[in-house]
């Protein structure tokens, strides 16, 4: 298999995986469990999940570490089962795809403010990003995805922290945006182009946007980084904002729906494109049906 | 000096603003003026061009610093003056959720807006939040879930508070990235808020002040 970055620069547009979460919570995790901690106590359904996507035809997969880092684990008390924790997720999904598809480490949010908005050290950050991504020595990945952010002086961390641990896996950063009357804009106030300027000095291989409210606002995501930069593109988006439905979540944007939008991404720079809340492997199946040539 | 309160308010220059709250104190200003002309009237002004996507999270932040910083120095004097808040709201993320970034943003927009806030932190659970509200006598029980999985703990809050025979008496908002006005009608909520400054606006509209 060609280096990620290899077949990205030839032009092939890759296919990465679907929602984890949305996964998890059909096979059991329950209200208020942490995410991460289904990594020690039922590593089978990472195996599961990630056997269901990498037949779908996913290229790469994503670890399930989004809350990995000993900050966010510290929500739960399990801030001091951070290595055990990533490793295990690895190790999960690598079993499964061996060489047949990347493995990517997820990393989200720390869920802190940094000072002097909230009460978090940039130091105290950048050790939680360095020990959830120290990991990586002990079980290598093909790729780090750093994602959800919406600050992006965090963000510029996670890349840079990532960036010195691992010179040469590719890293991947994603950011969270709001459409609004003047444009679009993360929670905190970043637009597209602060991010694409300020993740790409950091060090980030690949950038774009996840989660947000439907493919439909991604497409003008993606035609907005397109616009300030050449750099390839990542892009994996919500099936659109969940509705409630008899108790049940309900994610309103179909497989077929969603692969036809996202027809449209590569023509924007968009070299990676994969979901996030409430995708399926049907959704990533249909998606690879529109990217197979001829299709 | 109200109007330039209220501007330092909004750059969130928290020196500042403790300076003029001083002074204005020293200059025998009543004390409810410069809460409402100078730190609410600033706070306003800061959740409408947050509203308006002119400012971001991070000015609202700096301005509740300020606005808190401020509220310091001047709430004794309303406390000795017996100047009522303008409602009393409790507050909190419901059991077995332990995202509170949205629920802080509100507790802030209301105290900035001059509500009285009671925030029982994150993973609270139903019966707190109705012993918390009957104890501190509030008015409105402030709901917040991010995951979709802890937004049924909501419907016990309103169950609970039924029970209890609060229908009526104590209002119930909800809010948070799953749920909708859709969900509030549905487990009987009395409102839904999609963010901080709707959530102010609400429990003005449930009180009946402008």
């Amino acid at each position: 298999m060609l280096p990620l970055l290899e077949r990205i620069n030839r032009g092939e547009v890759l296919l990465a995986d679907g929602a984890m979460g949305t996964m998890l919570f059909e096979r059991g995790l329950k209200s208020g469990q942490c995410p991460e901690s289904i990594n020690l106590s039922a590593p089978h359904l990472l195996e599961e999940i990630a056997t269901l996507y990498l037949q779908a035809g996913a290229d790469i997969l994503h670890t399930n570490t989004f809350g990995g880092s000993p900050l966010k684990l510290a929500e739960y008390g399990l801030d001091d089962q951070c290595h055990q924790i990533n490793c295990q997720a690895i190790r999960s999904v690598r079993a499964v795809v061996t060489d047949k598809a990347f493995v990517s480490l997820s990393c989200g949010p720390s869920g802190r403010l940094l000072k002097p908005y909230g009460d978090t050290d940039p130091e105290e950050m950048r050790e939680s990003y360095r020990k959830q991504l120290t990991s990586i020595l002990t079980e290598p990945v093909d790729m780090i995805t750093i994602e959800t952010m919406t600050d992006l002086a965090e963000a510029t961390i996670a890349v840079e922290t990532a960036r010195q641990i691992a010179p040469d896996i590719p890293i991947c950063a994603t950011m969270t945006f709001d459409c609004t009357p003047r444009g679009f804009f993360t929670v905190m106030g970043v637009t597209t182009e602060q991010a694409a300027t300020g993740l790409l000095e950091a060090g980030a291989d690949i950038i774009g946007s996840n989660c947000g409210n439907g493919i439909d606002n991604m497409t003008e995501i993606a035609a907005e980084f397109g616009k300030c930069t050449n750099a390839p593109l990542m892009i994996q988006s919500n099936a659109g904002l969940p509705e409630e439905r008899d108790g049940h979540l309900f994610y309103p944007e179909a497989p077929e729906f969603m692969a036809e939008k996202c027809r449209k991404l590569p023509s924007a720079g968009v070299r990676i494109i994969g979901g996030c809340c409430g995708t399926t492997p049907a959704h990533i199946a249909a998606i690879r049906k529109t990217l197979t040539p001829g299709n | 000096m109200l109007n330039q309160l209220s501007d330092s308010l909004m750059t969130g220059n928290a020196d500042a603003v403790v300076s003029l709250v001083k002074q204005a104190i020293d200059q025998k200003l009543d004390p409810g003026d410069i809460l409402n002309d100078g730190l609410i009237a600033g706070m306003t002004v800061v959740g409408q061009k947050f509203k308006s996507h002119e400012i971001f999270l991070p000015d609202v932040l700096i301005a509740a610093k300020a606005m808190n910083a401020g509220m310091e120095v001047l709430k004794p004097l309303l406390v000795n003056e017996g100047i009522p808040s303008i409602g009393r709201v409790v507050i909190g993320t419901v059991q077995g959720d332990l995202h509170d970034i949205g629920k802080n943003l509100v507790g802030i927009m209301l105290k900035g807006a001059g509500f009285e806030v009671i925030d029982l932190g994150k993973d609270v659970a139903p019966k707190t939040f109705v012993e918390a509200a009957i104890e501190n006598e509030a008015q409105i029980i402030g709901l917040s879930a991010l995951l979709t999985t802890t937004m049924p703990v909501m419907k016990k809050v309103v169950t609970l508070a039924t029970e209890k025979g609060l229908t009526g008496k104590i209002k119930i908002i909800i809010g948070g990235a799953p749920t909708s006005i859709d969900y509030a009608n549905e487990i009987g909520a009395d409102a839904y808020c999609y963010d901080g400054i709707n959530a102010v606006d609400c429990a003005r509209r449930i009180l009946g002040v402008a």
